[in-house]
């Protein structure tokens, strides 16, 4: 080990694997041409200011959505080396992957999908909705959230950096120990994993406490609780969730990093270590994630099905109390994640009939948004179709969560494909068709032109026939006894299933695209039948629609005052009209650059901690300490819009 | 053989075409040849059945209701400040509620009968297990990237090769020696973790002959793929004979130490004579000369404790 240089030497760099070279070549000349043409287009400027230092709650809310897609890619390219791998490997061929390279891959995959590309989304929609549904001008607390997303993106570089430098843990998205221990992972994959979700898990974190803040101080006058629309409702317990469970995750992976660095017991197989301790208290931070991912995504088809279908969404009340329901009841199932660890058959029972009781509530959700459709006048836009393949493919993974939650049941399918292809049955099916639901829902509110529909309609039938293809014959093979991670196979009659699945993911990947052309052709059409130039495109019920779109950086010039949980439906049928006049200034948080300067000694911070690089390691956090503070002296954060631009801007729309 | 029917019946429900596509590859988990498995098989698919009652007509409203109530159907009534009712709220709460109130009940008797700690009282349904019969132990070690199964009664040990006879009661130990490996064998029962320095339990008994895999079923690193074992159901004659076979020599604490070590797709090996003492202490991680067992340790330090 060098004092200057830490573990890290020229062997770090793969350059023995033409895979990641080829890959690192892609991304370099791609990098480079994005570099080139901003520096072209004089665009560093622009973004620097209009985007990276922006405390406004939109923009943050689209960079979490860009980063979130960019990161899809990362993790999809994953996923279909995986599906090539255990299409190919069978007949004594071990495929074209080795275990040092497949093992990291599966690995990155679930990290990936679950921290850096389900997250942002949820996070990003929240962030740009929440605000506007509740009648406020920004988040409690703006420079936070600034910093948030940028201690995000900070996690999801040090993990694309593992790529290319050094490598990612072999261990299973969650990085069990033992095997995550120095003894059994001595290289720096477990620790890129460490860091880069604690990074992460700084901003998570205090993005939840701004939310959980905002939501319930900054509602507009006369929205009571019961007033809230569901998607803040649900916004609101899933940011509950996140500042009650995410300090786990942090304190759980602290441990093991104490045992890597420092040398402790923690997790180990000796010296008193416990490796279930780990497991309980990672499954008390991962099942209550997942309800973290799920519940905002109730909350938008909520919107989705009353808005298209022209009518008040059935049982509202219901709706809330199932959502408060699931979040209670969310975190004591967790030991139904190892049921076969030898638990006994009362605490087993227990844990796996709470988890019954959950789709109860989820259940009830279902039934409502179904008379939400009866009686309705449902246009089928994307949103809509959306919605009901996600009510058609839902209730297959939740029976199949159910059936894992009967003990016995689980004691033949845990670790199976059976439980893979359940998990992305909830998870493709409920929150990423909620995702696109909710995107092509918002995305006229955020930009002010619709998305394509035809191009939608193409990403929409790749993406819900693919996701049966591909996970469909999974099940199929859960059932036959496969487990999962394994990188070849002996049994030649499963590989028509592998090759099936793989077909899937090939229609997936039109899904994708399709989805990248829709938002390429939207954008060269935004000028013509595309524009939304009422601020309100699907007679929306929520105060976000009685915005223009996009909204303008103060969102209300007057905030408005709530009678009914429908409240722009409330004022619409009231008869409202739009002041014209009578316009006082407004104060606005200013923008500043602290957010980014902190996120990037962080992650310099954590690529010296993955490296063993000490000096720098103490320089970083010195630094990220300094600015904090000297952050603290900056007494110049707001400004103010005056009266005659609020009246001109207004007079635009 | 009192199973078979089962299949049967489920190959006459219309409900469920995949359950028939996977039958027909003579899935270990649809159609095993031990009790316990079959039963876990038979709970699956009546969990199965209990709850399309419920699904079946979710997604068939959903279906119905998307098309009736679409916006082209001018004929369809739009009731659109409709938005509560009592009597749909009771029953969207009940139903559920009841499903899972059956399947709660399942459940509890399910998990306690088949709890895999607890010795089976019986060979097949009707068929309790004689008051002489003595269940056939075997101790599991998970080792990187092999299975070593010691038969205490028998004095000999396999790697990668388990048999056992028919219709006689299984009872396992199992541990780890290094990383959390999982212990499956389809046709026997399911699943139970095997994790260093901790014991778990397994029973089971098989009730046809045949020859299949068992596995890991947690990811272990590197070898994981190839940790497969030959599991092999034999009359009990047959079984003399294999446990005659013996012949890698005895498995003494210096050559379990040289198998720990991490290696793939390791051959299978039948050793006679084993060390007495090997499987305990492997659990209590002290097979290393100079090491101290965990259960000493623990007995010492609430010896000290109480003296004080």
């Amino acid at each position: 080990m060098s004092p200057l240089f830490g573990k890290l030497s020229l062997e770090a760099l793969p350059l023995h694997e033409p895979i990641l070279v080829g890959t690192f070549i892609v991304v370099a000349l791609g990098a480079i041409a994005l570099v080139a043409a901003l520096t072209r287009y004089k665009l560093w400027g622009y973004l620097w200011r209009e985007w990276f230092t922006s405390i406004d709650h939109k923009k943050i809310g689209i960079m979490y959505m860009v980063l979130g897609v960019v990161m899809l890619l990362r993790g999809f390219a994953d996923a279909v080396m995986m599906r090539l791998q255990q299409a190919m490997a069978f007949n004594g061929s071990e495929g074209y992957l080795t275990a040092h390279h497949y093992d990291q891959i599966f690995t990155a995959h679930g990290v990936i999908m679950i921290f850096f590309v389900a997250m942002p989304l949820v996070t990003g929609l929240m962030n740009y909705v929440v605000p506007l549904q509740i009648g406020a001008r920004d988040v409690s607390f703006p420079f936070l959230n600034n910093f948030s997303f940028w201690m995000t993106v900070s996690g999801a570089l040090l993990l694309m950096v593992s790529l290319f430098v050094g490598e990612f843990a072999r261990t299973g998205w969650l990085a069990y120990p033992p095997l995550s221990e120095l003894q059994f992972s001595p290289d720096v994959g477990v620790d890129y994993y460490i860091w880069s979700l604690q990074l992460a898990g700084v901003g998570t974190l205090l993005s939840g406490v701004n939310l959980m803040v905002t939501i319930i101080k900054m509602r507009a006058p006369g929205m009571t609780l019961m007033k809230m629309p569901v998607f803040t409702w649900t916004a609101l317990c899933t940011n509950v969730l996140i500042v009650a469970t995410f300090p786990i995750l942090t304190a759980v992976l602290a441990l093991l990093a104490l045992d890597r660095y420092v040398g402790t017991n923690f997790f180990t197989n000796d010296l008193g270590g416990n490796p279930m301790m780990y497991v309980n208290l990672i499954w008390i931070w991962g099942h209550p994630e997942v309800y973290i991912l799920i519940l905002p995504v109730f909350g938008i088809f909520s919107e989705v099905a009353s808005t298209f279908s022209g009518k008040r969404l059935f049982g509202y009340s219901s709706m809330v109390y199932a959502t408060v329901v699931i979040t209670i009841l969310s975190y004591i199932v967790w030991l139904h994640h190892f049921f076969t660890m030898g638990s006994g058959a009362s605490v087993n029972s227990f844990f796996g009939i709470t988890t019954m009781i959950i789709s109860i509530p989820t259940g009830a959700k279902i039934f409502n948004w179904l008379f939400t459709m009866y009686r309705g006048r449902i246009r089928f836009e994307l949103p809509m179709m959306w919605t009901v393949a996600f009510m058609l493919t839902f209730v297959i993974g939740g029976m199949t969560g159910v059936l894992l939650a009967v003990p016995p049941a689980d004691f033949v399918l845990h670790n199976s494909l059976f439980l893979v292809a359940h998990f992305h049955n909830v998870i493709i099916g409920g929150v990423v068709f909620g995702l696109f639901a909710g995107i092509n829902y918002w995305f006229p509110k955020a930009f002010g032109f619709r998305l394509d529909p035809f191009w939608g309609k193409v990403s929409f039938w790749f993406w819900v026939v693919g996701f049966w293809v591909a996970f469909a014959p999974l099940y199929v093979l859960g059932l036959m006894g496969v487990t999962r991670r394994l990188r070849y196979f002996d049994d030649p009659s499963l590989q028509i299933w592998f090759v099936i699945a793989a077909f899937g993911a090939a229609l997936i990947a039109c899904g994708i695209g399709a989805f990248l052309v829709q938002v390429y052709v939207s954008i060269r059409h935004r000028k013509g039948a595309l524009a939304d130039t009422t601020g309100d495109p699907w007679e929306g019920r929520t105060l976000e629609w009685s915005t223009s779109s996009p909204p303008p950086e103060y969102n209300f010039a007057f905030t408005p005052i709530i009678h009914d949980s429908d409240a722009w439906w409330d004022m619409k049928q009231r008869g409202y009209r739009r002041p014209t006049s009578g316009f006082k200034s407004i104060l606005m948080p200013r923008n500043t650059g602290t957010g980014f300067i902190l996120a990037a000694l962080s992650t310099v911070l954590g690529f010296a901690l993955v490296w063993h690089i000490w000096w720098l390691a103490a320089a970083s956090f010195a630094a990220v300490i300094v600015v904090a503070i000297h952050h603290t002296f900056n007494y110049d954060r707001e400004y103010r819009i005056p009266a005659e631009h609020i009246r001109s801007i207004e007079a635009a729309r | 053989m009192t199973h078979r029917p089962t299949i049967r019946r489920l190959r006459n429900h219309a409900a469920l075409p995949v359950l028939i596509a996977i039958s027909g590859c003579s899935s270990a988990v649809l159609d095993p040849a031990g009790d316990v498995a079959r039963q876990q098989r038979d709970l699956l698919v009546h969990s199965t059945l209990l709850m399309l009652l419920i699904i079946v007509p979710v997604m068939a409203l959903t279906v119905l209701f998307a098309w009736r109530y679409r916006e082209a159907n001018k004929k369809a009534r739009y009731e659109p400040e409709w938005h509560h009712s009592t009597h749909l709220e009771l029953v969207i709460w009940a139903a559920p509620l009841l499903i899972i109130i059956c399947l709660g009940a399942l459940t509890w008797l399910g998990t306690h009968l088949l709890d895999p700690y607890r010795p089976v009282d019986r060979l097949a349904p009707g068929k309790p297990v004689p008051h002489d019969a003595r269940p056939l132990e075997v101790d599991v070690i998970a080792l990187d990237w092999k299975w070593l199964f010691i038969y205490p009664q028998y004095d000999i040990a396999t790697v990668n090769e388990l048999a056992v006879p028919v219709n006689r009661p299984i009872s396992m130990r199992i541990t780890a020696s290094s990383v959390m490996n999982s212990l499956y064998i389809p046709h026997l029962a399911g699943q139970v973790y095997a994790m260093a320095g901790m014991e778990t339990r397994l029973h089971g008994v098989l009730n046809e002959p045949g020859v299949s895999q068992g596995f890991s079923a947690n990811y272990s690193g590197a070898g994981f793929s190839g940790m497969r074992f030959t599991f092999r159901g034999m009359s009990d004659a047959e079984f003399a004979q294999w446990v005659r076979k013996a012949d890698d020599g005895e498995l003494t604490r210096e050559r379990y130490l040289a198998l720990a070590k991490p290696s793939e797709n390791e051959p299978v090996r039948h050793f006679e004579h084993v060390d007495p003492t090997l499987y305990s202490a492997v659990l209590n991680r002290c097979v290393a000369p100079g090491t101290t067992c965990m259960d000493h340790m623990m007995a010492h330090a609430m010896t000290e404790h109480g003296t004080k």
